[in-house]
C-alpha cells in the first residue's frame, strides 16, 4: 500500500537570521506552510515580520539559513518566484494618482497578462471596488485601498500570496471584511501568508506563528496554541477594574494579572487541571477583601494570553507582576 | 468649581462643502478617561485638532481645560499636554536632551526640569538611557517616555492619539495601567485607539460615524443598549449602520 | 516663561543641525569649493592662446613678427600656413583661436615706407575672450611697430575682424549654455523625483517582485521623459532663434538630435542620482546640486574654460553639458557640421552608456 504523494510545501524555511547593523531583525527562524494554507504571523512592530516577508518575495538575502517558496530557492531561483508571488507590502503602495482601474490594468500588464483573465480570482473583491472603477486611488477610504491593493495582487494568478500587514490601521469594520475575503479566497486553495498585529485576528487562519524580537514563539492552529500555557487561567469581571486589578497582584498565588478588555485574566501558580478550584477560591478572597460582586470563571488561554506568556519566558526582564 | 474638563456643544467643521465634524455634543469630567472612537475619516482626526486649538470650529464651540478653543487657542495649548503615534519625540536628540527640551517649550524653570525630569527617568528605568538616542530605544519605551514628556507640564487634560499602535501586548498594558494612574491623580485623560479592546478600558467612550457622534457612554451601557457582547461588535453595527 | 521656551527651542535646532552631519557637511564644505571654484574661474586673462599665422611670402621681418608673438609666452603658434584655406578649418574645428594674416606684400611695403598691411582675426563665439584676445595681439603689434620706428617705417596697418560673432553678441555666448542647463536641469531632476518617489511610495518593491527587470524599469522610467524634454529642447532652441535673434548657422536637425542625445545623457544622471537618494527631497537636492553647479561654472557657459587653471579644466572634461556646448555653439555660430563635431558627439554617447550602466547596476535586483 503506498503513501500518497506528499505534496510539496509551499514554503520551506530553515534556520534564517538576518541583522541591520547592530540590530538582530531574525534569529534563527523556522517554519513551514501547507499548500493551500491560510497562514498568520502575529506580532507586534519590530517582531522581524517585514524582514521575513521580504527574504520570501526574494528581495533580500538572509545572512544564514535557507528558505525555499514553491520549491524554489529563494536565492538561486529569484525570478522564477517573482513571476509566481502576490505580494502586497506594508503600506499602501500603489499609484494614488491613477484610477482604480489603471492601477489594475498595470500590474496585469507588468505580470504580462489582462484584467479579464484574472477576472475570476478577483471576482469577490472586484464587487465591492467596482462602483469606484474610474476613482483616483488616493480618494479611496483605507478599507477599500488595501482592498485594491490585494486586487492587484492577485490579478495574475499568483500560486501564493504574501500579505504583510494588510489591515494595520484599518477600522474594524474594513479589517473584518478583508478577512472574509481572505476566507472566500482560501476556499479557492490559494496558499496565502499574512502578517498582522492584530492578535483576534489569528484566530480566522489555519495555523498561526506568534513572532516577537526576531524569534518565532510557537507555531500552531489557533485553538491549540494554549495547549502548552501550564498554568491555571481565570477571568475576573467586577466594578473598579484599577482596584481589582492592583488587589489581584497581591494575591499570593498570582503570577500575573492583566486587563482584557472588560475582563481580567488572572494566571495562577496551579496547573490548569486546577482552574475551576482556582476560580472558587479567588472568588471567595476578594469576596473578603471587599469585592464580593466580582465574577471570576476559569477560561481557556486565548492568542494573546499565550503570546504574552511566552514573550515573557523569552525576555530577560520577565514578568513585571 | 467642578467645570468639566471638555465641553463640546455643536462642534462643527466644514472643508468647502464637505462636513468633517458635524455639530457634536459631549462632555468629558476630570479625571475620567475617555476613549474618542472612530473609523479613519470620520473625523476624529479634525475633532482633536480643533479640541486642541489647532483649527477653528466653523460653528458650535468647545471649552478645553475651561479655556473656549475659538477665541483662546493658546491658553487651551498651554494647559493640555499631547502625545501622537506619529510624532512625540526628536529621535535625534536623547533621551534626557528631548526631556529638557520639552520642559523648556512647557515653560518651566531649570530647576524644575532638573527635578521631574530626574524623577521621570527613574520612575521609567531610563536613567542609565539618558544619553541614548531616542531613535535607539525600544518602541514600547519610546512610547512610554513620551507619554510622561506629555505630562511633564502638570496639564489638566492630555490627549492621546493611538498611542499604543503596533506595540507589544504587555507593552500596551502597561501602558494603560500609567494611563490610569494618571488619571487616578486627576489628570483627565481623552484618548483614540484602534484597539476595541483598550476601549473597555475606558470610564466613557465615543463613536464617530462620518462626522456624527453615534454612541456616547460607558462601555457597559453601551453594549446593553445595542444588545452585543463587546465594543468591537458595537463598532461594527453601528460603521456599518452609519 | 516665553524667553526660556525660545531658549529651548534654539538649542534643539542646533542640537538638529550638528546630528545631521551629511548635511552639515555640504552646508560648510559648499561655500568654500564655490568660493574656490569661483575665484578659479572668474579671471578675465587669458593664458593659452592658439594662434595660426598665414604667412604667404616668409622673411626675415615677417620671422621677427612671429616671433614678437611667441615671446609674449601667451600665444602658441598653432600653425604655419601660406593661406587662408589651410586655416578656416582650424577655425572651425575649435582649434586655433585667432589668426594672423600677414599680407603677401609686407616686406616690400614696410621697405617703401608704407604701412605694411596685417589682418587679425579672432574667433569670438565667446565674445569676452574674443575681445581679450585681440587686445593682446593688437598690444604685440603695437611694440613690434616701436621697435620699427627706427627704421623709417612707416608703421603697421591692422584690420581687425571678429570670426563667428562679429557684433560681440554676449547672448550668442549665453545660449547654448542656457539651453544645456535647463535641458540639463529639468531632465534629471524628472527621472530623480520619478525614481525616489517610486521608492518612497513603496511600490518600488512590487514592481521589483514581478518579471519587470532592472534595465527594463530604467527605460521604462526614461523612455517617456525623452518626448518631454525633446519638445523642452525644441522650445529653448525656438526663443533662443526668436525672441533672442541667436544666429542659427548650421544644420536645426542636426541640433534637435544633439540636444535629444543630450537630454537622454540628462535622463540617465537623474536616475543615477534618484536611484542613490533616500528621499524624495534629497533625490530633488541632489539633482539641483549635482546639475546646477557644475553647469553654470564648470561648462564654459559663463566662465570660459580657457582661462581656467589646468586641473580645473581637466575637470571640465566629465562636464556632460560642457561638450554639449561645444556642440551647440559648433552647430549655432559656426555652422559646422557633424564632421567637425564627432568626437564631442561620440563623448555624449559614452557618458550616456556608462551612467545608464551604474545606474542598472545600483538597481540590482535587491534591495539589500
Amino acid at each position: 500500500m503506498t503513501a500518497p504523494a506528499a505534496q510539496e510545501d509551499a514554503v520551506v524555511v530553515s534556520d534564517i537570521a538576518k541583522s541591520f547593523g547592530e540590530t538582530r531583525a531574525l534569529d534563527g527562524v523556522s517554519f513551514t506552510v501547507r499548500p493551500g494554507e491560510l497562514f498568520g504571523f502575529i506580532g507586534p512592530d519590530g517582531a522581524g515580520k517585514t524582514t521575513l516577508f521580504r527574504i520570501l518575495t526574494t528581495l533580500i538575502l538572509p545572512d544564514a539559513g535557507s528558505a525555499r517558496v514553491l520549491g524554489l530557492d529563494v536565492d538561486r531561483d529569484l525570478w522564477a518566484i517573482r513571476s509566481s508571488v502576490g505580494y502586497m507590502p506594508g503600506r499602501f503602495s500603489l499609484y494614488p494618482d491613477l484610477t482604480v482601474e489603471e492601477n489594475l490594468r498595470f500590474f496585469a500588464a507588468v505580470f504580462g497578462t489582462t484584467i479579464a483573465e484574472g477576472r475570476a480570482i478577483i471576482e469577490p473583491i472586484w464587487r465591492q471596488l467596482s462602483p469606484f472603477a474610474t476613482r483616483r486611488a488616493d480618494a479611496l477610504s483605507g478599507g477599500m485601498k488595501q482592498k485594491l491593493a490585494l486586487c492587484c495582487a492577485l490579478v495574475h494568478r499568483p500560486r501564493i500570496l504574501f500579505l504583510d500587514e494588510p489591515t494595520t490601521g484599518v477600522d474594524a469594520v474594513s479589517r473584518r471584511e478583508f478577512w472574509e475575503i481572505l476566507a472566500e479566497l482560501r476556499a479557492t486553495g490559494l496558499t496565502t501568508v499574512v502578517s498582522t498585529p492584530y492578535m483576534d485576528e489569528a484566530g480566522r487562519c489555519d495555523r498561526v506563528a506568534l513572532i516577537h524580537g526576531g524569534r518565532i514563539l510557537g507555531i500552531a492552529p489557533p485553538g491549540a496554541l494554549g495547549a502548552g500555557f501550564g498554568h491555571a487561567l481565570v477571568a475576573v469581571r467586577g466594578t473598579n477594574r484599577f482596584a481589582l486589578l492592583t488587589l489581584l497582584r497581591r494575591h499570593p498565588d498570582a503570577i500575573s494579572v492583566y486587563p482584557f478588555g472588560a475582563e481580567l485574566h488572572f494566571t495562577s501558580r496551579h496547573s490548569p487541571t486546577d482552574a475551576p478550584a482556582v476560580a472558587r477560591e479567588l472568588a471567595g478572597w476578594l469576596a473578603a477583601n471587599g469585592h464580593a460582586g466580582a465574577e471570576v470563571a476559569p477560561i481557556e488561554p486565548g492568542v494573546e494570553d499565550t503570546f504574552m506568556a511566552r514573550m515573557g519566558d523569552a525576555s530577560p526582564a520577565g514578568e513585571a507582576a | 468649581m467642578s467645570e468639566p474638563a471638555i465641553v463640546a456643544e455643536g462642534l462643527t467643521r466644514r472643508f468647502g462643502s464637505f462636513i468633517a465634524v458635524d455639530a457634536i455634543s459631549f462632555t468629558v469630567e476630570r479625571g475620567e478617561v475617555f476613549g474618542f472612537l472612530g473609523a479613519n475619516g470620520a473625523g476624529k482626526t479634525t475633532a482633536i485638532r480643533m479640541l486642541t486649538g489647532l483649527l477653528a470650529p466653523s460653528a458650535g464651540s468647545a471649552r478645553v481645560a475651561g479655556h473656549d478653543v475659538a477665541t483662546d487657542p493658546e491658553a487651551v495649548r498651554r494647559s493640555i499636554g499631547y502625545m501622537s503615534q506619529r510624532f512625540s519625540l526628536y529621535e535625534d536628540l536623547t533621551v534626557r536632551e528631548n526631556v529638557e527640551l520639552y520642559g523648556g517649550i512647557y515653560g518651566l524653570s531649570d530647576s524644575e526640569i532638573r527635578d521631574r525630569g530626574g524623577a521621570l527617568l527613574e520612575s521609567l528605568g531610563l536613567t542609565p538611557w539618558a544619553r541614548t538616542l531616542v531613535g535607539a530605544i525600544p518602541l514600547g519605551r519610546k512610547q512610554k517616555l513620551a507619554f510622561s514628556v506629555a505630562l511633564l507640564h502638570r496639564p489638566a487634560i492630555v490627549f492621546l492619539d493611538e498611542p499604543t499602535g503596533g506595540v507589544d501586548p504587555i507593552t500596551r498594558r502597561q501602558f494603560w495601567e500609567t494611563i490610569y494612574e494618571t488619571a487616578a491623580r486627576g489628570t483627565t485623560v481623552f484618548v483614540t485607539t484602534h484597539y476595541m479592546d483598550e476601549a473597555e478600558y475606558c470610564d466613557r467612550i465615543s463613536i464617530m460615524v462620518e462626522g456624527r457622534m453615534v454612541a456616547l457612554g460607558t462601555p457597559a451601557e453601551l453594549k446593553e443598549r445595542n444588545a452585543v457582547a463587546s465594543v468591537d461588535d458595537l463598532f461594527v453595527r453601528l460603521a456599518r449602520a452609519g | 516663561m516665553r524667553g526660556a521656551a525660545l531658549r529651548a527651542f534654539i538649542v534643539k535646532e542646533l542640537q538638529h543641525i550638528a546630528r545631521d552631519r551629511q548635511t552639515l557637511t555640504v552646508l560648510l564644505l559648499m561655500p568654500l569649493v564655490q568660493v574656490l571654484l569661483f575665484g578659479n574661474a572668474l579671471r578675465n586673462d587669458v593664458r593659452d592662446i592658439r594662434l595660426a599665422v598665414v604667412d604667404p611670402s616668409p622673411s626675415l621681418t615677417t620671422q621677427r613678427l612671429h616671433d614678437a608673438f611667441v615671446a609674449t609666452r601667451r600665444f602658441r603658434i598653432v600653425a604655419d600656413a601660406r593661406s587662408m584655406d589651410e586655416v578656416e578649418p582650424l577655425f572651425r574645428r575649435g582649434r586655433a583661436d585667432a589668426a594672423l594674416v600677414i599680407d603677401p606684400a609686407f616686406t616690400e611695403q614696410l621697405g617703401r615706407g608704407e604701412p605694411a598691411r596685417v589682418l587679425l582675426v579672432t574667433d569670438a563665439s565667446d565674445p569676452n575672450t574674443g575681445s581679450t584676445m585681440q587686445a593682446y595681439a593688437l598690444s604685440v603689434l603695437g611694440d613690434y611697430e616701436r621697435t620699427l620706428r627706427g627704421g623709417g617705417a612707416a608703421g603697421i596697418a591692422v584690420q581687425t575682424r571678429m570670426r563667428f560673432n562679429p557684433t560681440l553678441e554676449s547672448v550668442n555666448l549665453f545660449i547654448p549654455g542656457l539651453i544645456a542647463l535647463v535641458l540639463t536641469l529639468v531632465s534629471a531632476l524628472m527621472t530623480a523625483i520619478s525614481i525616489s518617489r517610486e521608492k518612497e511610495r513603496g511600490t518600488l518593491e512590487i514592481l521589483l517582485v514581478s518579471p519587470l527587470r532592472p534595465w527594463q524599469i530604467i527605460v521604462g522610467k526614461v523612455a517617456p521623459y525623452i518626448a518631454l524634454g525633446l519638445a523642452n529642447a525644441t522650445t529653448a532652441l525656438a526663443v533662443a532663434w526668436l525672441v533672442f535673434r541667436v544666429p542659427f548657422r548650421g544644420s536645426a536637425l542636426l541640433l534637435l538630435g544633439e540636444s535629444l542625445l543630450y537630454t537622454v545623457t540628462s535622463l540617465a544622471l537623474g536616475v543615477l542620482i534618484g536611484a542613490n537618494a533616500p528621499s524624495q527631497r534629497a533625490a530633488m537636492l541632489g539633482a539641483l546640486v549635482g546639475t546646477m553647479l557644475p553647469n553654470t561654472l564648470l561648462s564654459g557657459m559663463i566662465f570660459p574654460i580657457a582661462s581656467m587653471p589646468a586641473p580645473l579644466r581637466l575637470v571640465t572634461n566629465v562636464v556632460p553639458a560642457r561638450w554639449f556646448i561645444v556642440i551647440a555653439r559648433g552647430i549655432m555660430l559656426k555652422g559646422v557640421g557633424l564632421q567637425h563635431l564627432w568626437l564631442e558627439t561620440l563623448v555624449l554617447c559614452a557618458m550616456t552608456a556608462v551612467l545608464l550602466a551604474l545606474a542598472v547596476r545600483r538597481f540590482h535586483a535587491r534591495i539589500a
